[in-house]
């Protein structure tokens, strides 16, 4: 194994970058270099090592390195694992539906909506169901926010409503009514046997069957949300992971005026 | 000890005069008032204990009985003892009885207060003497394996599930691990209610419940005997049941708990007239149990800016200083807390950083402090993160904290794998080890930058103690001085769990622990 200083190994394969099976670059074009690290139930000795090799293997890594291995308790140990990952991507052929908004921070999102909505927007969140986290509506709306993101608490022009968590379809559409919700926000946590859009499209039917649809701007968000996945089931927008309170707020004021909606 | 950062101990002296007067000013109105959760407690530590058939705890059904019977404003001690005398059951019977809608506490004939006390005596004694075994235990341990010299190593668990939760914790243990915290499920803090039993489903945490508590315990006490180390167990008594979690620790000998007097009304919006009562009882156990409170001034940093809100940590820290000394709670049990989440991007933000925690180390010399790392500037780059919590490392060392809550590099992704734990330990020993008496070699320059910062917010935090001092803690909080969040008198939740006392209320417990804690 080398000792990672100088890498000496004959470099035969084609350097051209080709958008249509691009790899990982380490130092090189399409070296294919990746590090991963994990932990695996077993001793640190030999054998552990080389179950590290083999599951990166698998992994589709060619010429695992094992740099390190470390104990972390009798039967657990951590591996920092190198390789070139031998699977590539065609970048030309990817569709992706994305929100094209370019997201602003929450005084730009105030300012805008004192701009261009003249008053405060009326936001409605909520887990809804029989999901019991609030984890995902929380770090959208609670004024402490989420990675540094603020929430729709804090901001200024927004009123928000957090209903918290297992609220039912209809006690969130009536709810909905009752405060003029101008944006109604929804979170799935738990998807296991797919209940979220189970879940999902029951709100937007009742939405519709309420006459509710057309009035408010319905987002949906949660670890397995996407974009795509939201505009299928008929919301105007979906929020996986990595996405903050300021990123939604940009969507919805802007689809608000998007949408002539005063 | 000469003040490292020249600190003006008159203006110390006056702040913190500042805050007691805030304290016993707010004392009365908590002497006036009882809650649903304190009442409940005193149902805990009588010996009231399990859920009935549609899963309600026993201390709930009780204390929903005497709200709806209108009693609640007598307390559970003079309801129940009374029951005790007329009807000659224990406190654990009476609850059944009630339970089953046989026991009417409102129509039994009240006994002088002499006869309930005596009734009551042997529960009261009973419980006290289980938590005075628990101190002992503690010591016993301190004794025998000696307390770690420098910051203790405090690292959380957050499976969900409290058997995974404790296969997490002494692995966490044994690569160096001081303090074990069991993360609390999302949303317990606004449950009305304690849950029962072992949790094995929770989200992002498990439920405070005595079960739990008890089985962490066992494998902590497990591992400490092994490694020759007193393994320190903590949780969270916060939310709407901070005296009921109190007790429980009290009984299960837990050694750390969250415990802030503000926290819950300004970051769960719990009435502040609720959480003021609870948080009063929750602190005297916490004393009384030899538990180290840590208070939640680091979540102020993370709505209000580090730089700019600084002052208001320190105001927060001598007022939670203040409400600790109103329940009895002793200095070295103090872990008042603090954070480093200063902006990487501002220059000199080390320096800032490293000036709060010094002056806070001056300020409040015999309090195990409790500082938090980095959270809010961690971004997903976890290569940057374990430099930010290097950083966070030396300050601890530098300034002598004592609770030092490990930073994870992949905080803002996910709860922390073994794997990140292990890297964070190393990291942290790394720092301590290196520069173990670093802190004693450094003098700071007259008048530097880093002097100059801690005069600017020990003026401003001196300042804000004597408005608040003028105006009450209930204007304060109403004006949104802390984390730049603003609550009403009577809004946020569990309002309708206070009531004003009647002139035959009392509460056992707080008499004979506060009668301890003067000895």
């Amino acid at each position: 194994m080398s000792s990672g200083l100088y890498d000496m190994s004959a470099k035969d394969f084609d350097k051209t970058l080709d958008l249509s099976a691009i790899k990982p670059y380490g130092d090189t074009m399409n070296d294919g270099k990746v590090q991963l690290s994990f932990t695996l139930p077993v001793a640190n000795n030999d054998r552990g090592m080389e179950a590290a090799r083999i599951l990166a293997k698998k992994m589709g890594l060619t010429e695992p390195n094992v740099a390190y291995a470390r104990t972390l308790d009798a039967e657990f140990t951590f591996y920092v694992v190198y390789g070139s990952c031998t699977h590539t991507v065609d970048y030309n052929n990817i569709k992706i539906q994305a929100i094209e908004d370019v997201s602003m921070e929450m005084d730009e999102v105030d300012e805008y909506i004192r701009e261009h909505i003249g008053r405060k927007i009326v936001v409605l969140g909520a887990s809804t169901g029989t999901d019991a986290h609030t984890v995902g509506i929380d770090a959208i709306m609670n004024r402490k926010g989420f990675a540094g993101h603020y929430g729709l608490e804090r901001y200024e022009m927004i009123e928000a409503l957090n209903m918290g968590a297992q609220v039912p379809n209809e006690e969130f559409l009536a709810k909905a009514k009752e405060i003029n919700a101008d944006v109604l926000l929804v979170s799935q946590t738990v998807t296991q046997k797919n209940i979220h859009i189970i879940n999902l499209t029951e709100l937007i039917e009742l939405a519709e069957a309420e006459g509710l649809r057309s009035k408010c701007v319905m987002c949906c968000g949660g670890a397995r949300i996407t974009h795509e996945l939201a505009k299928e089931l008929g919301f105007d927008a979906g929020f996986g992971p990595g996405k903050f309170a300021n990123d939604v707020a940009t969507f919805c004021v802007k689809e608000m005026v998007r949408r002539g909606m005063k | 000890m000469a003040s490292k950062i020249g600190l003006d101990q008159a203006l110390v002296d006056k702040a913190r005069a500042s805050a007691a007067r805030v304290a016993e000013d707010t004392q009365r109105f908590i002497d006036r008032h009882t809650t649903v959760a304190v009442e409940r407690t005193v149902c805990r530590l009588l010996g009231i204990d399990g859920i009935n058939d549609v899963e309600v705890p026993m201390p709930n059904v009780v204390v929903e009985h005497l709200t709806e019977k209108n009693i609640l404003a007598d307390g559970a001690a003079l309801r129940i003892g009374n029951a005790m005398a007329e009807l000659g059951l224990g406190p654990q019977e009476i609850a059944e009885g009630i339970d089953r809608g046989e026991i009417d506490l409102a129509a039994l004939p009240l006994h002088p207060d002499a006869e309930i006390r005596a009734a009551l005596a042997p529960a009261v004694a009973a419980t006290m003497a289980r938590i005075r075994t628990n101190v002992a235990k503690r010591r016993e341990y301190l004794t025998e394996f000696g307390d770690k010299k420098g910051p203790y190593i405090y690292l959380i668990v957050a499976t969900g599930n409290i058997y995974e939760d404790i296969t997490q914790a002494k692995a966490a243990a044994k690569q160096g691990a001081d303090v074990i915290a069991v993360i609390r499920t999302t949303g317990q803090s606004l449950l009305d209610f304690v849950p029962y039993g072992a949790t094995t489903e929770g989200f992002g945490g498990t439920y405070a419940t005595q079960e739990n508590f008890r089985l962490m315990r066992a494998a902590l006490d497990e591992v400490g005997e092994e490694q020759h180390r007193c393994i320190r167990l903590c949780n969270y008594c916060s939310g709407l049941c901070m005296p009921e979690i109190a007790a429980m620790g009290a009984l299960e000998r837990l050694d750390v708990m969250l415990n802030d007097a503000l926290y819950g009304i300004l970051f769960r919006d719990i009435n502040m007239q609720r959480t003021i009562v609870d948080q009063y009882f929750s602190r005297v156990i916490n004393g009384f149990a030899g538990v180290i409170i840590n208070t939640g001034e680091d979540n102020y940093l993370t709505t209000a800016d580090a730089y700019e809100e600084a002052h208001t940590v320190l105001a927060s820290q001598f007022l939670n200083e203040q409400f600790a000394v109103q329940a009895g709670l002793p200095e070295e049990q103090m872990g008042l807390g603090h954070a480093f989440e200063m902006d990487p991007d501002l220059p000199n933000a080390f320096l800032y950083e490293l000036a709060q925690a010094q002056m806070a180390r001056e300020i409040f010399p015999k309090a195990p402090l409790k500082y938090m790392p980095p959270t809010k500037f961690m971004t997903g780059n976890i290569f940057r993160g374990h430099v930010q919590d290097a950083l966070f490392n030396m300050v601890t060392i530098l300034t002598n904290q004592k609770i030092h809550l490990l930073g994870m590099m992949t905080e803002a992704i996910h709860t922390p794998f073994m794997s990140d734990r292990a890297l964070a330990i190393e990291n942290a020993q790394y720092i301590f080890r290196t520069m173990a008496d670093l802190g004693e070699d450094i003098e700071y320059k007259k008048g530097g930058i880093i002097q100059s910062r801690a005069a600017e917010v020990l003026k401003k935090a001196a300042d804000l103690l004597g408005e608040i001092e003028r105006i009450g803690l209930f204007a304060t909080l109403e004006k949104g001085v802390f984390a730049d969040i603003k609550r009403p008198l009577d809004g946020g939740k569990g309002l309708d769990g206070v009531t004003t006392k009647s002139d035959r209320y009392f509460n056992p417990f707080i008499e004979e622990m506060r009668k301890e804690a003067r000895a």
